[in-house]
């Protein structure tokens, strides 16, 4: 039933069987795309709109000092006495410290060119020379330009910072080449970047949270009365016919609502019109049987009683109580198989199951019918196999064994009939086989049709009522099980039923194979 | 004496021809048409068997069998117009020994009865014990101590052919042939129904008998004592 597959707890059913966990998982991926896109890209801008303003600032300050640093160091060389690089270099730092303000804007460090040996190398602050990207070094170093990187700031204390990295050539005049650099720590901006990175993300996961739950929400108003009209249409196909849905406003959902509380009303007149139809048919049926059966057992008794004592009888009247005793034994039979009938077609035929041994069954069966078969002077050779077990309805079980028996008995026209039980994995079969008239092929689709006669010149010598077969494949389907039938004309005809050995069990094919040599 | 046979029954016809065939056996018949005077009809005649339709008018069969398995343990045999119907099982708990379908043969009615009023044979030995129940067969009684168990005669016999063999398992189907004497595979809901009634009546606890034990599969054997 799909009610219970609706609350199954394997993920991939309850992924494909769950619209709305689908609806809420597909809204949460389309949307965590699409917001992470938005955030990168304002973060992205953010960050670039940040870093460009301190960029152009901190070139033009590079180029600034530059200059002044530049003009100093001209300057030292007005002298006639060689400058002392030491003072020189310590006045220039001096000097970008001031330009760089308290708390400074940038720290400065001043590196000779690797070849010169023995010069001094200034920086402010404690920054550490691990600063300098070596990229950038050589970069100025032989292209003798500004340049510029970002880089992190290593300071003596330990700490690192983010930092932009501008260099500059400069040479101080007689003692050699030598590089400035300005390194302005980015802490700030940093900050300032992780502060909105946060805030997006945020910003986000919130969206994202009330995405989902408006999404669930939504969805549940769609999915819940879809759901609640499935478990309703179960009930009502389970026979629960009076389950109806709750109608609420007056949107698409009421519609549906309604429409499968419409159908559902429209399909309970019916069935309740045809339950009172078939009640009504099985009633009769019933009540015809108590009425006919009276007045028959009576009937039946006065003519067997008369029959009992025709031997007092003149010839005449002896062969009349005959006639008569024979024909009430078939008007019985008659009626109890029109009866048998018309309650498989009431569908009032409970079967009562049990455990049925076919070899045994058909054993015992045998010996009742052997007294016909002595009368048609026939014989049946049977062959039984051990376990033949069946979860079946003894007394039909039997009635269809009977009809086999007593139809090959009415058609070996004096040949032997060869009965057999037999088993596979799935179901046990038995045989009955004659060797007479035989059927024609176009005839085998008709033999279980009612009243259908093989040779309709031909009189009913056991007084078949036309019915047997009829009965018998009614009750072999009700079982589960079939009946096959070969037949050729002048070689003999075979049928052969085969039930499941369980009570739900399935025939996958027959232990013995109509037809077969 | 001849034995009687009350005829409960309230078709005329056939409360007649069963009468002319069974006085033809030299029965002593008496015919009752009512479900309500069944019960008077019973004591006054206190018959050998009783033939009880199921169809009355006035009181159903099944509640006149009740009413008579109060008093007695007398066969009873019970007419019914179908064979399949819950009627027959109906019939049987309450306490009906056999059932015959209607249209009847007069063969196997008689058979019937004869069988239903054949006393139990008197074997070599008089007492069998089964379970912590003896049995006194001669004098057609049951002892649990100092208890005694009142059975019907159908109930008794089936009591008795499981304690004389109790090496022996029985099938339904062989209790049929020996207890019920039917000569041809019968309906098995016989046994099951009256095992049941049996064990009501003998066993302690009968959720969990321990004096007519169910074989799985097989059938139904004597208890250790």
């Amino acid at each position: 039933m799909s009610t219970s597959a609706l609350f199954s707890f394997s993920p991939a059913t309850t992924w494909r069987k769950n619209l709305q966990l689908r609806l809420v998982t597909i809204t949460i991926v389309v949307s965590t795309t699409v917001l992470s896109i938005v955030g990168i890209l304002l973060v992205n801008q953010v960050t670039s709109g940040l870093l460009e303003t301190k960029q152009q600032s901190a070139l033009a300050e590079a180029t600034a000092a530059r200059l002044e640093v530049q003009r100093l160091l001209d300057a030292s060389d007005a002298g006639l006495v060689a400058p002392n690089s030491t003072r020189i270099v310590d006045s220039v730092i001096t000097a970008l410290a001031i330009r760089s303000g308290s708390p400074g804007i940038y720290d400065a460090l001043f590196l000779s060119d690797p070849d010169l040996v023995g010069v001094p190398e200034r920086g402010t602050e404690l920054i550490s020379q691990d600063s300098i990207p070596q990229a950038l070094r050589s970069a100025i170093t032989e292209r003798d330009r500004q340049a510029w990187a970002y880089g992190t700031l290593f300071y003596e204390s330990g700490v690192t910072k983010p930092g932009l990295i501008v260099g500059s050539p400069v040479t101080i005049p007689r003692v050699g080449a030598y590089e400035l650099y300005l390194l302005f720590p980015l802490d700030k901006e940093q900050n300032t970047i992780d502060l909105i990175r946060q805030a997006v993300a945020i910003t986000g996961i919130i969206l994202l949270v009330s995405l989902a739950i408006l999404a669930w929400f939504v969805t549940s108003r769609v999915t819940e009365p879809v759901r609640e009209a499935a478990l309703i249409a179960d009930q009502i196909a389970s026979g629960d016919l009076d389950q109806r849905m709750q109608v609420r406003g007056e949107d698409d959902i009421a519609r549906l609502a309604g429409s499968v509380n419409e159908m559902a009303t429209s399909l309970q007149r019916q069935i309740v019109r045809l339950e009172t139809l078939s009640q009504l048919q099985q009633q009769f049926v019933s009540d015809v049987s108590h009425e006919l059966r009276t007045p028959l057992t009576t009937v039946r008794m006065a003519s067997e009683m008369i029959y009992d004592a025709r031997a007092d009888f003149d010839p005449d009247m002896a062969r009349s109580a005959e006639l008569l005793r024979n024909q009430v034994d078939r008007f019985d039979v008659l009626l109890s198989d029109l009866l048998e009938m018309s309650k498989i077609d009431a569908g009032a035929s409970p079967l009562i199951f049990g455990a049925l041994d076919l070899t045994k069954l058909t054993e015992s069966l045998l010996q009742e019918a052997d007294h016909i078969a002595r009368e048609h002077s026939t014989s049946f050779s049977f062959s039984g196999t051990a376990n033949a077990l069946v979860f079946a309805d003894q007394r039909r079980v039997s009635r269809i064994i009977r009809n086999l028996l007593v139809n090959a008995v009415e058609h070996c026209e004096g040949s032997a009939i060869d009965v057999q039980v037999a088993t596979n994995e799935s179901c046990v079969s038995i045989s009955v086989r004659d060797h007479g008239q035989g059927i024609a092929a176009a005839d085998i689709p008709r033999v279980f049709g009612r009243f259908w006669r093989a040779d309709p010149a031909r009189p009913r010598t056991l007084g078949g009522t036309g019915l047997g077969l009829s009965i018998s494949a009614e009750d072999a389907a009700l079982h589960g099980g079939q009946i096959d039938v070969w037949g050729l004309p002048g070689k003999g005809a075979q049928f052969v039923l085969s039930l499941p050995k369980t009570q739900e069990g399935k025939i996958i094919q027959a232990a013995i194979l109509a037809g077969a040599p | 004496m001849s034995q009687r046979i009350l005829v409960i029954e309230d078709d005329q016809s056939i409360a007649e021809i069963v009468g002319i065939l069974l006085r033809g056996e030299g029965y002593e018949v008496s015919y009752c048409a009512d479900g309500l005077q069944a019960m008077s009809a019973f004591t006054a005649v206190l018959p050998d068997l009783v033939l009880l339709d199921l169809m009355l008018p006035g009181q159903d069969g099944i509640d006149v069998c009740r009413a008579i398995r109060k008093v007695s343990g007398v066969p009873i045999v019970m007419l019914t117009a179908r064979s399949d119907s819950q009627d027959v099982v109906t019939g049987l708990e309450s306490g009906a020994d056999d059932y015959i379908v209607k249209p009847i043969k007069n063969e196997e009615l008689l058979a019937r009865i004869r069988a239903r009023l054949r006393s139990i044979e008197i074997p070599k030995v008089n007492e069998v014990t089964i379970g912590d129940l003896v049995i006194d067969i001669a004098g057609h009684s049951v002892k649990r101590g100092n208890t005694s168990i009142s059975l019907t005669v159908l109930e008794f016999k089936l009591l008795v052919t499981l304690a004389e063999r109790p090496w022996q398992v029985f099938s339904r189907e062989v209790l049929l042939e020996e207890v019920w004497e039917y000569q041809h595979s019968a309906d098995t809901r016989l046994v099951n129904v009256h095992v049941q009634r049996l064990r009501a009546k003998i066993e302690l606890d009968p959720e969990n008998p321990q004096v007519v034990v169910t074989v799985r599969g097989v059938g139904y054997k004597a208890g250790l004592a």
